[in-house]
Parts: C-alpha cells; sequence; structure tokens
C-alpha cells in the first residue's frame, strides 16, 4: 500500500514530459535536444510504472526496464553521432548539419 | 509518505525547469542528475524500489556520466556558452511553450475529470513479480534488448570512429606537398 495518489502521479509524468518536449523544441544546441529527448523518456517510464501500480501489474515495471535499455542504446548512437557532426561541423548547432554530404 | 511524494514530485520539476534553461551544459547535466535523483525518490514512494535503484545507477549514472565525457571530448569554451545565451531568446521559447502548455492543460483535465478514474489508492507491485514476467511472457523482450544493445555497441562503434583522410600526394594542395617533402 502506497500514499501516492495515481492522478499526482501521472501529472508529475505530463509536467516532465511537457519540459522535455519545449526543451526539444526551443535548442538549438544538439546536446540539449539529447539531454530533452531522455527527460520525456524518463517521464514515459514514470507514466508506466504509475499505471503498472494502479493495476497490481508487473507489465509496467518490465516496459521502464525496456525503456531504460533502450534510452542507453540511444544515447551511446546518438552521442556517437555528435561526435561525428562536431568533427565535421566544428559546431554544435543544429541548424549548420542541413546538407546530406559525407 | 504522501509527503515525500509531494516533495519529491516538485523537487523534479524544479530541477527539469532548470535543466532546460541554463546555458551551461555540465551545469544543466548537474540539475539533470538532481532530477533523475527526484524521480528515483517518486518511485519508491510508489512502491517500485528495483526501479529506483535501477534509474539511479542507469540513468544519473550511466547516460549523465556517458553525456559529460563527450562534452569533454568536444573542447567546448566560454564562447559556446554565449552561443546559447545568444540562441535562446524569448522570442524563439515563448510560442513552443505556450502551446505545450496548453496540451498539458488539455491531459491535466482528462487526468484530472473525476469520471476517467477511480481515485484510490496505489498498491505496490512486488519486484519478485516482474522478475518472473520479465523472464516468462517477456522472455522475447528481454533477448529484443539484448539485440538492441549489440547494436547500440555497433553503431557506436562505427559512428564513432575517426576515419583517417588519405590522399595521395599528386591530389594534395601545393603548399601541403611542399611541406610534405
Amino acid at each position: 500500500m502506497t500514499s501516492a495518489h495515481m492522478e499526482a502521479a501521472l501529472m508529475l509524468a505530463g509536467v516532465l514530459f511537457m519540459l522535455g518536449l519545449i526543451s526539444v523544441l526551443i535548442r538549438r544546441n544538439i546536446i540539449f535536444m539529447l539531454i530533452s529527448v531522455e527527460i520525456m523518456l524518463n517521464a514515459a517510464g514514470l507514466a508506466f510504472i504509475v499505471a503498472g501500480t494502479k493495476w497490481v501489474q508487473p507489465d509496467g515495471q518490465v516496459m521502464f526496464i525496456f525503456i531504460l535499455t533502450m534510452a542507453a542504446a540511444e544515447v551511446s548512437v546518438g552521442l556517437a553521432l555528435i561526435l561525428q557532426i562536431y568533427h565535421q561541423l566544428k559546431t554544435l548547432d543544429s541548424d549548420a548539419a542541413n546538407l546530406m554530404k559525407g | 509518505m504522501e509527503l515525500t511524494f509531494y516533495i519529491a514530485a516538485a523537487v523534479a520539476t524544479l530541477a527539469t525547469i532548470m535543466t532546460i534553461t541554463r546555458y551551461n551544459i555540465i551545469h544543466a547535466l548537474l540539475y539533470l542528475v538532481v532530477s533523475f535523483l527526484a524521480v528515483a525518490v517518486v518511485f519508491f514512494t510508489l512502491g517500485a524500489p528495483f526501479m529506483a535503484a535501477l534509474e539511479i545507477i542507469i540513468y544519473a549514472g550511466a547516460i549523465v556520466v556517458l553525456i559529460i565525457f563527450v562534452i569533454m571530448m568536444l573542447n567546448l569554451t566560454h564562447e559556446d556558452v554565449e552561443h546559447e545565451k545568444a540562441w535562446l531568446t524569448p522570442k524563439v521559447w515563448v510560442g513552443p511553450a505556450i502551446l505545450s502548455a496548453v496540451l498539458l492543460a488539455e491531459l491535466a483535465y482528462i487526468i484530472l475529470s473525476p469520471d476517467t478514474l477511480p481515485t484510490e489508492a496505489l498498491v505496490a507491485v512486488d519486484a519478485r513479480v516482474v522478475g518472473l514476467s520479465l523472464y516468462g511472457p517477456y522472455m522475447l523482450g528481454v533477448q529484443l534488448c539484448g539485440i538492441l544493445l549489440m547494436a547500440g555497441i555497433v553503431g557506436a562503434y562505427h559512428l564513432g570512429r575517426q576515419k583517417k583522410k588519405v590522399v595521395h600526394r599528386f591530389l594534395q594542395p601545393k603548399e601541403e606537398r611542399s611541406a610534405a617533402i
């Protein structure tokens, strides 16, 4: 038995997701965009755990583990891409990466 | 216990707001660690202590440290902070912030309206049940996660490798050729 209520926890997930969404929309720095995606994934995992706790099923936490795995794989590939972009363009501005030239 | 949840939720929200408004990436990452720790406390109060531990180890430990390592490799200077300051003007962030706030208001209306969800206290799920489910019905998902991690490792290695540029000496620009000789 826990004391937190479902609405409050779901609202927290929604607020965190909205903050991540705002950040990914307003930032031009690619690393900040990656961090914002992490915030959004974390908020989605929080919503999964709240739902799993609500219906007393383990599926929510299983999904959180999957999200965790995906976030780890995503951040490693994303950081490798950021390193490549920085070496090619000498900047972190996402607007500079508008040419599909190798 | 309920007060713990609300305090942790407030800390998580404030730390995330600080994360998305910082100009310096390192400062933003430190606030991000605080945000993840607060969310871990929320998990704990929701009755998922194993997930709280995973959140601290993987998010606040591994992922943030990985990003910090990459930032150290990029050699960012004071100029980048100035760039960030020039990019993040109110003209840029007001529009998306208002639209996202409208979406959040709609979400809040749906969540908080009394007929969608019954209001009752939550019940904790045991970590043992999660493990049994993970290695029972979700076996295929675990194997797919393994494949995904393998693809992530190979992809990161392939993309992060610095290719050495080899140019024939006849194709080099003149001054470089004379310098090489």
